[in-house]
C-alpha cells in the first residue's frame, strides 16, 4: 500500500503575529516590518546573526521555516532530507526596487552585490537550506495568489517518489510593506490529511 | 522532451542555431547601445528591429515588452510545429528569473505591474489560450532545467497529459550592474573551464519545449528524460559549494532515478559560466562521480549565460547533438583552468550519442540536472 502523508504542523506570520499550529507564539502591537520581525526572532529564540542581514522576504520565509523545523525536534546527528517548495505572487519584487532605485541616478549610482543577490526569490530557501543543513530539492513558484493544488502536487511527488522524507512548503510573500508567510511541514506521521481542502483551510485560519 | 524553438541571437529556429554552433559562430560582442544599456559590455543580444519584425507574423494587435515578443514568438513556433489542441490535459510551465525587470525603469512604456511574474504567466496563457493557469518557475539559473523536471512530475502525477515549457530572461541593466557589481562580467567573449577566463558574459534568449507522454506527438529528435534531481548545496547564497556537494548530490539522485551507470553517459551539457568558484566546483563533482573522461561543453562562449533560459537552451541543444551525433566544441577553451582533469571538447567532431547529462548551478546554492536518452 502507498503510504500516506499528513501536515505535521504549520505556521502563519501575519498582522505582526506569529502563530505555530494556529496557536499565537508572539504578537507585537508594531505594524512595521522590519522591527516587528525583529522582536518576533528574538521572543523565538531565533539566534543566527545573519538572519540580520537578509532581505525582508528571506527574514519571513527563514523565521517561518525556523519556528516549524524548531519544533519538528530534528535529530541533530543525521542528515535531514526535507526538500523545500516555496510559492508567492511578488517574487523578490521588494529588493528588486530598492536595487532599481540604487541603479536609477546615472549620477548616484550605487549598485551593491548583497542588495543584487536577494533579488532573486529562490534565495530565502538557500538561507534555510544553510541554517539547518538541509541538502535537498527546491523550487519557488509564482501565482497570482496561494495555489493549495499546486503546492500540494509538486509535494505529493516528491514524496511518493522518495525524493524527500518531508516537504517543508507553503506561501511566503512580501511586497511594498505588505506581508504574509504560511509553511506548513508534510510527512507520513502526523493527523491532518495532506489534501489541497486541508491546505487551503489551514491557511485560512 | 520533443518538439522546441530558440529564439536567439543565433537564430530563430533550433535548427538554425545547431547549423551556426558546428559553424563555431559565436554571438558574444561588444554590445553598444545606449539605447537599451547604460554601458557597453561584451554580451549576446537579440537586435531589436530583428525581433520586432520577426514577431510581426504573430500579427500583434496590441503591444508587448520586449520579452514577452521573444517567449511569444519562441512558443507559438513550438505548439504550432506539435500540432497539438490546447485542451485542459495540457499544462504550461514559464522559466524566468527575473521576467519584465525592465518595466520597473522609469523610461519604461509599460506600467510598473508589468513585473509581476503572474502578470507575464496570464499574457503568456491567454495570447494562446491555454485552459491552465500558468506555472511560473523563478529559481534562479536552475530555472530552466529545473521547469523541464517539473513538467515531468506534473505528467507523472497524472495532473497533464503534456506540458509547454517557455524560459527566457533579458540582459537589462538592472542584471548587468548586478554582475558587474560582482566583479564577475568578463570584457572580451568568455572562455569556459580555461586558465586565461575572463569571467561571464550575459546574453538573452527564449526557448521553448514540448514534454509529453504521447508517443504520436514526438519530433524526430525526441528525448526521453531518464531522470532528474535537484540538490541545495547548504553552504553559501551568492558562491558555491568548494566541494560540488549539491551538484555531485544531484548526479547520484538522477542516476539512481535512471538506473543506469554514470559510464553510459556519452555527453555533459554542463553549466560553465566561466568564473573560476563554478568552473572549478563543477570540476570537483564531475571528478567525484568518475566523469572526468565524459566529453564536456559549455555553450555560454556561444550565447552568453541566458539565466533562467540557460537549463531549457543548453538542454535542446543536447538533443540536437543527439540527433545529428555531433559533439559541439567549448567555445573560448584551450587550456584546462581547473585543477581536476576534464574532457573538454576542443573541436566540433561526429560521435554516435544515445545518452546526455544536462547540469546547472546558481545563486541561493542551487543545483539541477537531467539525463536524457534518445528514442533510436
Amino acid at each position: 500500500m502507498e503510504p500516506t502523508f499528513h501536515i505535521s504542523s504549520y505556521c502563519h506570520i501575519k498582522n505582526s503575529s506569529v502563530l505555530l499550529d494556529g496557536e499565537p507564539l508572539y504578537s507585537s502591537p508594531n505594524q512595521e516590518f522590519s522591527a516587528f520581525i525583529k522582536s518576533a526572532a528574538k521572543h523565538v529564540k531565533t539566534n543566527y546573526p545573519k538572519f540580520y542581514k537578509m532581505d525582508h522576504l528571506s527574514k519571513l520565509a527563514f523565521l517561518a521555516a525556523d519556528v516549524l523545523l524548531k519544533n519538528a525536534d530534528l535529530s541533530a546527528e543525521t542528515e535531514h532530507n526535507i526538500a523545500i517548495i516555496l510559492s508567492n505572487r511578488a517574487s523578490s519584487l521588494d529588493t528588486d526596487r530598492t536595487y532599481q532605485a540604487s541603479i536609477a541616478d546615472p549620477e548616484n549610482f550605487f549598485p551593491s552585490p548583497s542588495v543584487f543577490v536577494y533579488t532573486l526569490p529562490n534565495i530565502c530557501m538557500g538561507e534555510i537550506s544553510i541554517k539547518h543543513q538541509l541538502h535537498s530539492e527546491n523550487c519557488f513558484f509564482i501565482f497570482d495568489s496561494f495555489n493549495a493544488d499546486h503546492l500540494w502536487i509538486n509535494t505529493q511527488s516528491l514524496l511518493k517518489r522518495k525524493k524527500a522524507e518531508k516537504v517543508l512548503c507553503g506561501w511566503v510573500d512580501f511586497d511594498d510593506k505588505n506581508y504574509e508567510a504560511f509553511l506548513y511541514l508534510v510527512e507520513e506521521n502526523g493527523i491532518i490529511a495532506h489534501s489541497p481542502n486541508e491546505i487551503k483551510r489551514l491557511y485560512k485560519t | 522532451m520533443s518538439y522546441h524553438n530558440i529564439t536567439s541571437s543565433l537564430g530563430f529556429d533550433s535548427a538554425t542555431v545547431f547549423e551556426n554552433l558546428k559553424q563555431g559562430k559565436r554571438a558574444i560582442q561588444l554590445v553598444d547601445d545606449a539605447s537599451r544599456f547604460y554601458k557597453p559590455f561584451f554580451g549576446a543580444v537579440i537586435p531589436t528591429e530583428t525581433l520586432n519584425s520577426a514577431f510581426q507574423i504573430l500579427e500583434p494587435n496590441k503591444d508587448f515588452t520586449r520579452l514577452e515578443k521573444m517567449l511569444l514568438l519562441s512558443l507559438s513556433k513550438t505548439i504550432k510545429a506539435s500540432g497539438i489542441d490546447l485542451s485542459d490535459r495540457v499544462g504550461l510551465i514559464i522559466s524566468t528569473t527575473k521576467g519584465n525587470i525592465d518595466v520597473l525603469n522609469t523610461q519604461s512604456q509599460f506600467p510598473q505591474e508589468r513585473a509581476y511574474l503572474s502578470e507575464l504567466g496570464k499574457i503568456i496563457q491567454n495570447y494562446f489560450g491555454f485552459k491552465n493557469e500558468a506555472i511560473v518557475i523563478s529559481n534562479a539559473c536552475v530555472s530552466g532545467i529545473l521547469s523541464i523536471a517539473i513538467a515531468k512530475r506534473y505528467i507523472q502525477e497524472g495532473i497533464y497529459d503534456q506540458v509547454f515549457v517557455v524560459a527566457g530572461d533579458l540582459v537589462s541593466d538592472f542584471v548587468i550592474s548586478g554582475f558587474n557589481s560582482f566583479h564577475a562580467l568578463s570584457d572580451a567573449p568568455s572562455k569556459p573551464y580555461d586558465a586565461n577566463r575572463v569571467g561571464i558574459n550575459l546574453g538573452e534568449v527564449a526557448a521553448s519545449v514540448l514534454v509529453t507522454s504521447n508517443k504520436n506527438n514526438h519530433s524526430e529528435d525526441t528525448v526521453e528524460i531518464l531522470g532528474e534531481a535537484s540538490c541545495n548545496d547548504a553552504n553559501h547564497i551568492s558562491g558555491p559549494s568548494r566541494t560540488g556537494e549539491g551538484l555531485y548530490r544531484s548526479i547520484k539522485s538522477a542516476l539512481a532515478e535512471a538506473n543506469i551507470d554514470s559510464h553510459t553517459i556519452d555527453y555533459i551539457s554542463a553549466h560553465g559560466t566561466a568564473t573560476l568558484f563554478n568552473d572549478e566546483m563543477e570540476a570537483i563533482a564531475f571528478n567525484r562521480l568518475g566523469l572526468e573522461h565524459a566529453p564536456l561543453n559549455s555553450l555560454k562562449g556561444y550565447f552568453g549565460h541566458t539565466l533562467g533560459a540557460s537549463g531549457l537552451l543548453e538542454t535542446i541543444i543536447g538533443m540536437q547533438s543527439l540527433h545529428h551525433n555531433t559533439l559541439i566544441a567549448s567555445a573560448g577553451f584551450e587550456t584546462l583552468g581547473v585543477t581536476k582533469p576534464l574532457n573538454i571538447i576542443k573541436e566540433t567532431a561526429s560521435k554516435e550519442l544515445r545518452t546526455f547529462l544536462k547540469t546547472a548551478s546558481g545563486f541561493g546554492g542551487c543545483n539541477t540536472v537531467a539525463l536524457f536518452r534518445t528514442l533510436t
